[in-house]
């Protein structure tokens, strides 16, 4: 049998509380490369600290975080240029162009102006916004807001893309294009994704599936997994099941 | 991570600093004008109710005018870190901060490249008010106008460094306010860029001393001195060594580990 690449994600004993108030307890799972994992939980379930977490804007000293086999905590700079974020608020500089902020962040990655330019094109073609990219970030719709922080999370070629929530406020055609997208680059390049969401119907037969509630992981497998887990015909009845009919 | 890496983001922090300022002509225009009417109609107004006397770096007597120009230029660098400070409040409720920081460099290198971006936009600044109080017919030696810049360096880091170590206590934007009433005022105002330290000793020993160890004084005599191609040892130091602590208690304030970072519960 061939030994599994080293985790994308690999989070092991994580706990982490606000003063008194637990916000995540005991946490322990990885995700592969090639696999999108859906992180499901009701609000208040600790997906958002967790986030935090992985990207460092928290620090806990309470369990262990690595990125691709990098320690966040000793490996910070190594661990963070493997890891790719959509955040659930835009963080979009409104009055520069498409372009110049893609440039911002290829600068923050030490991308030089050339490789950027050429790595720049690929992704705004992919993601069909090439015609849009000198326009002002104010000027473009949620979708297409959306679309460019997809393309500026991809430019330093992560291994790891968190997403969290990106569809929240988007029509049916704009969160289904990102939806499909998002899968289509977990098969073609084998990058590893932890999505965040809500929506139930985001979640692909193949697609991972981790149900958080109260900070605790209730389920961690592939939806076939979690639905024999539950003993469910859906992932909606399993998502109420796991989480004490709490509502999606 | 080598050190090209970190020369492209500390430029691409930078540039993206100095273009939206450029860009943002009314934000242009407005950090000029406070200083303009300081200049225009409060000096024009005490010119015949403050006398001074001849004092370093002046060697004749000189326009009230003359003596408040090095303080307006450093108000318009304690006022330029004040803005870095809000828009770092903002941009952390906003998000965009959070780009920044999840970015693999240093910290402490990310805050002291955002910081010398805002410092660079106020250098530019202050330049261009000294070019009109040129035209105003306030003239410093010509070494000065060299001299002064590795001054304004210095002051706006210091200034900027206090800004950055502000903004890692403020909750939210609303609390900004109270910046304005208990910092930026407090330090103009108990400070040498409007009238000399023995005129204050005058009216109260508490505010001389107050005036003397605030380091916006120290900063605004640097600048003075440095106009006049002067060095001022003690002025230096002490702006230096307020910029190490400031900077140093900033970087704390935004470590995730130690700082205000996790009990805010936002980044």
């Amino acid at each position: 049998m061939m030994p599994r690449p080293t985790a994308a994600l690999d989070i092991d004993a994580l706990s982490f509380a606000y003063g008194a108030k637990k916000a995540l307890d005991q946490l322990s799972f990885r995700i592969y490369p090639g696999e999108c994992t859906l992180l499901l939980g009701p609000n208040g379930a600790g997906k958002s600290t967790l986030f935090s977490l992985i990207t460092r804007l928290y620090d806990s000293h309470d369990g262990h975080i690595a990125l691709c086999g990098f320690d966040l905590q000793k490996q910070t700079g190594q661990a963070l240029a493997k890891l790719g974020i959509v955040f659930q608020q835009t963080t979009l500089d409104m009055d520069l162009s498409v372009l110049d902020n893609l440039y911002y962040h290829a600068a923050l990655h030490g991308i030089s102006r050339k490789q950027a330019a050429l790595r720049i094109e690929q992704e705004l073609l992919r993601l069909a916004m090439w015609e849009r990219r000198h326009e002002k970030v104010r000027q473009l719709n949620g979708g297409h807001r959306r679309r460019v922080e997809i393309a500026r999370a991809l430019l330093h070629q992560p291994q790891l893309l968190l997403l969290d929530e990106p569809t929240v406020g988007l029509d049916v055609p704009s969160r289904q294009a990102i939806v499909e997208y998002v899968h289509q680059l977990v098969r073609d390049t084998g990058l590893a994704v932890l999505w965040a969401s809500h929506l139930i119907d985001e979640v692909y037969p193949d697609d991972y599936v981790l149900v958080l509630h109260k900070g605790q992981i209730k389920a961690n497998g592939t939806v076939d997994e979690v639905l024999q887990l539950t003993g469910t015909s859906g992932i909606k009845d399993a998502f109420r099941e796991l989480t004490e009919g709490v509502a999606v | 991570m080598n050190l090209t890496h970190y020369w492209r983001a500390m430029w691409g922090i930078i540039g993206r600093e100095l273009w939206r300022f450029v860009t943002q002509r009314e934000r242009f225009i407005s950090a000029l004008v406070r200083p303009l009417v300081w200049l225009f109609v409060f000096a024009a107004g005490f010119r015949a109710a403050l006398g001074l006397a001849i004092s370093p770096p002046y060697e004749t007597y000189i326009l009230y005018e003359v003596y408040i120009t090095p303080g307006l230029c450093g108000m318009i660098q304690l006022f330029n870190g004040m803005q870095s400070s809000l828009s770092m409040v903002y941009d952390r409720e906003m998000g965009s901060m959070r780009i920044l920081l999840v970015s693999p460099l240093p910290r402490w290198f990310l805050l002291l490249s955002k910081l010398l971006a805002g410092v660079g936009v106020s250098v530019l600044q202050v330049y261009v008010f000294l070019g009109i109080a040129w035209c105003y017919d306030i003239h410093a030696p010509w070494q000065g106008y060299l001299w002064v810049l590795p001054a304004l360096l210095l002051s706006g880091l210091m200034l900027g460094a206090l800004g950055l170590l502000l903004s890692s206590f403020i909750k939210q934007l609303e609390n900004f306010a109270g910046v304005m009433n208990f910092v930026i005022f407090p330090m103009f105002f108990l400070s040498t860029a409007l009238y000399p330290l023995w005129k204050l000793k005058e009216s109260s020993v508490l505010l001389h001393n107050l005036a003397h160890y605030n380091p916006f004084s120290q900063a605004v005599e640097l600048i003075r001195f440095a106009l006049y191609a002067q060095l001022n040892s003690e002025a230096l130091l002490y702006t230096a060594s307020a910029f190490v602590l400031f900077m140093a208690a900033a970087i704390i304030g935004y470590n995730p580990s130690k700082g205000m970072m996790s009990r805010k519960g936002g980044a």
